[in-house]
């Protein structure tokens, strides 16, 4: 089963879920005995989240909304549809 | 084919999120701004090719980061890939459990610990090859075959430019969090370690 190191080392993949369920499996498992990785698996979750939360919360220009709402105005090749 | 109306329909919910991620990329408000509309149009020109069922938001992320990459790349100052920081693995992890117990509960409110511009600050600070991965996966929550495609680069490298990227992204915010005394200076050695036993 996994120790330590081959647990660390999936801790991309897994949080990422691009991990195997096979993998997934056995990592699950030694995450359930093994506090020292959970925190460590906890604290790159929470990162995550943070990362997330932080960097995707710009307010959008109302002036850009309505440039774009203007693009859609245009008929490009006179066929009356869009494409 | 798609009406107009379908379209501004199903894409505009999206435009936000386009909008953060263009500002993440181009790091300001001009380009960002001439970016998204740039990728509506596009977008809207071409929506006759999107398949009905598919992933409408992956697609405009798609048009967005080809976008950008054909035609703001290159009007930017490109940081050298030699420039990026590297440090050990769970760096910031690392730092952070290693101070005592008093400042411990730094940990516990991380939302808190950062600023949201020092997160922003440590996103934008790293080289594209690596930003754009990180900002794809950690932000975006795209699948790395996503990722893979949107930059046009194999799986693997989008592995290791993610774990390259935000190591030296937890650099960059534990410097923040020592500039502004929430770490010592000289890292201790956490002798709780899970790497270690």
């Amino acid at each position: 089963m996994a120790d330590c190191n081959d647990t660390l080392r999936e801790l991309e993949t897994y949080l990422d879920h691009e991990i195997t369920p096979e993998l997934q499996h056995e990592i699950d498992h030694h995450l359930g005995g093994c506090v020292d990785c959970q925190q460590a698996f906890e604290f790159h979750f929470e990162l995550k989240q943070v990362i997330r939360d932080k960097c995707s919360r710009d307010e959008i220009p109302a002036s850009l909304l309505s440039r774009i709402e203007q693009c859609f105005g245009e008929d490009f090749d006179g066929d009356g549809r869009i494409g | 084919m798609a009406e107009r109306a379908e379209f501004q329909q199903q894409a505009m919910q999206y435009a936000p999120q386009l909008y953060s991620a263009a500002m993440r990329m181009t790091r300001n408000n001009a380009d960002a701004e001439d970016l998204v509309q740039e990728t509506y149009l596009r977008a809207y020109r071409s929506f006759h090719t999107f398949e009905d069922g598919t992933n409408l938001r992956a697609w405009l992320f798609r048009i967005l980061t080809n976008t950008y990459i054909n035609s703001y790349r290159s009007k930017q100052r490109r940081v050298q890939e030699t420039d990026l920081a590297d440090v050990e693995d769970l760096y910031l992890y690392r730092r952070i459990s290693g101070v005592d117990a008093a400042s411990r509960s730094a940990e516990d409110t991380m939302f808190e610990l950062f600023t949201d511009d020092e997160v922003k600050a440590a996103l934008e600070a790293l080289p594209e090859t690596f930003r754009m991965p990180v900002l794809l996966a950690d932000v975006e929550e795209f699948s790395y075959k996503e990722i893979a495609e949107m930059l046009d680069i194999p799986i693997g490298t989008v592995m290791s430019r993610l774990h390259r990227g935000r190591k030296a992204m937890q650099k960059a915010l534990v410097d923040f969090a020592t500039e502004r005394g929430l770490l010592s200076r000289s890292p201790e050695p956490s002798p709780e370690d899970p790497a270690d036993g």
